[in-house]
């Protein structure tokens, strides 16, 4: 017996076959690319332009159009990352191996870009560059997590248990992904509250609200763009004298 | 489902509340450490560290910044907007430092009770909106 219904679970397995699964991602990538630059120069425009200074910040609280939106995504990215790593282990899905590994490097840097910039805008207004505050130390052992799947995956010589264990550090890690989002309500940490997500309306001002979540549509697709980049190329590696691949070269030549 | 991936679900489900148990009760048999501050409640009951460097939290009570000397000594008062604690700090302040805005102090608790500061670092808030919007937010009570 399955609970999924047979038309998806036959879509599922025709999508993620290689060769389907490559020409998908040649035919999605433009339009994603003008989705993305749709997206991203009125969110930049809007934040760093038209949206007005803050009360208490001024200027500075425009890193937040680049700042916020990394971190959610360096977030995103690794219960994705999870999600994949569970789809590989219980039904051995080699595509679902590959977004995996191709998602890790690009995850690495979002949590790198939210990091710094958090940092240079810590220093004038907090008056410091680093704390250990719970936020900040627990997106820190986020960034090594990625840069722990990377490396792991590089360091095994036989790619399919390399993305079995890789796939079970995904899993192990995603305990991390609920501690960083509640870090700044279970513990008084220097980092502020939630602006965004909390569940009376946002404490964010509508004409600030809206470049942001611009830029946020914009990094998420601009993460779409990268990763079925990123997968490709893994397939081609992982199947260098496949049939398809043969075909694709001759095609090209 | 076939049997084996049923079985292979099955393991990392529970793979996963093992892990979340564990991590939870690592979190909670560290939470003292996990706090970057203690609130001025916790001073005032004598549950911060005595003679031992720690951080202080709290609002800067409006009104109570005072500037005795000639030199860079400020002295002002923290609140959790239950009890209050007197810090003096010598050195320069950070920007967002002002009456009613959330800052952390690291230092040490003196004889007299008053709380010797070494570092102070601003905490922002979540708050964002022009100064427009937070004029007419701060007139609004006053024409009640």
């Amino acid at each position: 017996m399955s609970f999924i219904p047979a038309p998806i679970s036959r879509f599922f397995h025709r999508t993620a076959s290689p060769p389907h699964f490559y020409t998908l991602a040649d035919k999605l990538l433009p339009w994603l690319t003008v989705l993305f630059l749709l997206l991203l120069i009125p969110g930049l425009y809007g934040g760093l332009v038209m949206a007005p200074a803050d009360y208490q910040q001024g200027d500075s609280y425009r890193i937040i159009y680049i700042h916020v939106p990394a971190a959610w995504m360096s977030l995103f990215i690794y219960v994705l990352m999870a999600v994949m790593g569970g789809i590989a282990l219980v039904w051995r899905m080699k595509l679902a191996e590959v977004m995996l590994i191709s998602s890790a490097p690009i995850g690495a840097g979002f949590t790198l870009v939210a990091l710094v910039t958090g940092s240079l805008w810590g220093k004038p207004m907090w008056g410091t560059w680093w704390v250990w505050d719970a936020r900040l130390t627990s997106e820190l052992i986020l960034l090594f997590l990625y840069l722990g799947v990377t490396s792991l995956y590089g360091a095994i010589e036989d790619k399919r248990s390399a993305a079995r264990a890789v796939s079970i550090l995904a899993l192990v890690g995603v305990v991390n992904i609920p501690i960083i989002h509640y870090s700044v309500e279970w513990w008084n940490t220097l980092h502020q509250g939630p602006t965004v997500s909390k569940m009376d309306k946002p404490s964010i001002h509508i004409s600030m609200l809206i470049p942001l979540l611009l830029m946020a549509g914009a990094f998420k697709v601009y993460y779409a763009i990268a990763v079925l980049q990123a997968a490709k190329l893994e397939l081609i590696k992982r199947e260098p004298s496949a049939q398809w691949v043969k075909n694709l070269l001759e095609q090209n030549a | 489902m076939k049997p084996h991936r049923k079985q292979r679900l099955l393991l990392i489900g529970l793979m996963l509340i093992g892990i979340g148990l564990a991590a939870t009760f690592a979190l909670k048999a560290f939470n003292e450490n996990l706090m970057y501050f203690f609130s001025t409640t916790d001073v005032a009951e004598g549950k911060a560290p005595r003679d031992a460097l720690f951080r202080l939290g709290g609002m800067v009570v409006k009104g109570s910044v005072e500037r005795p000397g000639a030199d860079l000594l400020v002295r002002f008062k923290l609140s959790d907007f239950s009890k209050e604690v007197t810090v003096e700090y010598s050195g320069i302040l950070p920007d967002l430092f002002r009456e009613g805005q959330g800052i952390v102090a690291m230092g040490r608790l003196d004889g007299r009770g008053v709380f010797v500061a070494e570092e102070v670092l601003a905490k922002h808030d979540e708050n964002y909106m022009p100064p427009e919007v937070a004029d007419s937010l701060k007139k609004a009570p006053e024409a009640e």
